[in-house]
């Protein structure tokens, strides 16, 4: 009976063992990124103000700023969302709303898959060949907004379709009972109720694009620029690149600017992801059908 | 919407209503398929542009010569210390982020309470959204000191750091697929478990794991996709010098650290330089793809499991 006992308590044991070791995995993944946001925050804190901020890339490290960059990224942003927000959208409403079970959906749907797996150099590439080139947008703002919206299309999607999807049946079945068409169904009904969904989603989606880097270096963004782009089709750069280039010298001036660019950068894509997760949360909380 | 005041036929209206739902239908199937169409237009973009890169050099050189200098004045174009890089840096990194995620995902799934569930995962997510190249800083400034005190003789620039830091940002990644395909296990499973007196710990390893399998090993693969596609940490802190070598801990260039540097540059669009990247992108996207039709599938699998 002892020996039973015995086996009885050393499984227990190992079981406690192994709530100690799943916290201890778990922490210290947080520490790490509790650790890379403080760590940069510390060493770039003698460049964290406002000239930082306003000043142009020079070769100076004590002299150079952001401006060019934060501009850049902010012009390619828009460019994004108002691609990816309007066709990732419809597509995810086709499939959840109207697709027929047939092959032009099954073909659709695993592209969709498929385009959420593949690496963004390989869009950086698509986009390099196709809008640089063949469609002579050059290395521009648009060439990359366009870019940055074709490599967060599936987020969009995915996001969109599974708001979609949590809208009941019967508030469908009601509004048909009515006499409304399938558009009035979506545009009046399911799509005001799964907003929130798309907006998480959409916010998501741009926290990536926002640090996205190896796309639009090979769509040719420069990394010295001291000018601030007046249309869509300028050369531009972006916070990504900025960091990049400072973090790839030498000099040890640039990595505070690298450190400084870098906690800019992670606390705006913390900062959008946390609005993106507060809003899940309320909307979920909000949701009694 | 307005009721017709003078007797403006209803069926008008009603047709009017089909007719407008008719067009929205093809705009949002157009929509649809802009995917259709990315796909097509990366492989056509890349076999396009990386086909004259074949005119100057033979297939099985590509695949065989052990030398990569493309940028040099006597060239040579063997993908394989690229490949090699990028073994490496992957392998390291899944040494890392596979039992990692792995004892997360069980503990989340398992162990953890739901309040505590609900508080973990989304900071997980935001260790999974941090842009790459401030994984790259880290990984080259703070990772590599601390290596390097480790193992003196590690150059400043070295996959092992770089695959250190892939591995924590895929950690997020791997958990989270595996954790789902955990919480897919009926719970009737677990309660025969446990009515024949298994632990916690007995029923996750013995009950949940396996019958999770594919789902776990899907969120591997995905995983490992990730990591060969990971660009911007090994462009940063592994170094740019193509270098066939299976050890973690010199520098070396993978492929798309190859791909990035060749970008900073200014090549022409006609160059071979030009080409290469092209040539060097449809092997990622080659193996990339294998990945993830298998992980894919297997996720499938799991899916029709119950």
């Amino acid at each position: 009976m002892s020996a039973m006992r015995a086996g009885v308590e050393r499984r227990k044991l190992l079981d406690k063992l192994f709530v100690v070791l799943g916290l201890l995995v778990l922490f210290a993944a947080l520490a790490v990124l509790l650790t890379l946001f403080l760590d940069l925050v510390r060493q770039g804190a003698p460049r964290l103000n406002l000239d930082f901020v306003t000043s142009y890339a020079s070769r100076k490290p004590e002299q150079a700023g952001i401006l060019a960059a934060w501009v850049g990224t902010s012009l390619i942003m828009v460019v994004t969302a108002c691609v990816a927000m309007p066709v990732g959208v419809a597509a995810a409403i086709y499939l959840e709303e109207y697709a027929p079970r047939n092959w032009i959906t099954a073909v659709i749907e695993i592209n969709v898959t498929n385009l959420a797996g593949v690496p963004s150099i390989i869009y950086g590439l698509l986009a390099l060949g196709l809008f640089v080139y063949k469609f002579s947008l050059g290395q521009s703002i648009l060439a990359a907004g366009l870019t940055l919206a074709l490599l967060i299309l599936p987020i969009v999607i995915v996001a969109t379709r599974e708001a979609v999807r949590a809208v009941p049946r019967p508030i469908r079945e009601a509004a048909y009972a009515l006499g409304a068409t399938r558009w009035e169904v979506t545009a009046h009904h399911v799509l005001p109720y799964s907003m929130g969904g798309v907006l998480t989603g959409m916010i998501i989606g741009l926290s990536r694009a926002i640090g996205e880097t190896a796309p639009i270096i090979t769509i040719g963004a420069l990394s010295f620029i001291a000018f601030l782009p007046e249309s869509l089709l300028d050369p531009f750069t972006a916070m990504p690149i900025q960091m990049f280039n400072w973090v790839s010298r030498p000099d040890p001036g640039f990595r505070v600017n690298a450190a400084a660019a870098g906690a800019i950068l992670l606390g705006m894509t913390l900062l959008m992801n946390g609005i993106a997760i507060w809003l899940r949360y309320r909307f979920r909380k909000r949701m009694n059908w | 919407m307005t009721t017709p005041a003078s007797p403006a036929p209803l069926w008008k209206s009603i047709r009017r209503r089909r007719v407008r739902d008719r067009v929205i239908e093809s705009l949002l199937l157009l929509a649809g398929l802009v995917a259709v169409f990315t796909t097509v237009a990366i492989v056509w973009i890349l076999v396009a542009e990386a086909l004259p890169f074949f005119d100057h050099v033979s297939f099985a050189d590509f695949l065989t010569d052990t030398m990569w200098t493309p940028l040099f004045a006597e060239p040579r174009y063997g993908i394989l210390p690229l490949v090699a890089g990028t073994l490496v840096t992957t392998f390291v990194a899944l040494a890392l982020a596979i039992p990692a995620g792995t004892i997360i995902a069980i503990y989340l799934s398992e162990f953890a309470s739901h309040r505590l569930r609900e508080l973990v995962k989304p900071v997980l997510e935001m260790l999974g959204a941090v842009p790459t190249v401030v994984y790259g800083y880290f990984a080259l400034v703070m990772v590599t000191p601390f290596l390097q005190k480790l193992i003196p003789s590690l150059p400043g620039f070295n996959m092992l750091s770089a695959g250190l830091v892939i591995g924590i940002m895929i950690v997020p990644y791997v958990a989270s697929v595996s954790e789902d395909a955990m919480r897919a296990v009926p719970n009737y499973m677990r309660e025969g478990s446990y009515a024949m007196g298994a632990t916690r710990l007995q029923t996750a390893t013995r009950v949940v794991v396996p019958g999770a399998l594919s789902g776990i090993a899907a969120a591997y693969i995905l995983g490992i996709s990730r990591a060969v596609g990971e660009t911007m940490i090994v462009a940063v802190a592994a170094g740019l010098q193509p270098n066939l070598t299976w050890n973690p801990t010199e520098s070396a260039a993978t492929i798309t650290a190859f791909i990035v540097q060749v970008s900073l540059g200014d090549l022409p669009h006609d160059s071979i330089g030009y080409q290469s990247i092209f040539a060097a992108g449809l092997v990622l996207l080659v193996v990339t793809l294998a990945f993830n039709v298998a992980g894919f599938m297997l996720t499938r699998r799991f899916r029709e499991a119950y």
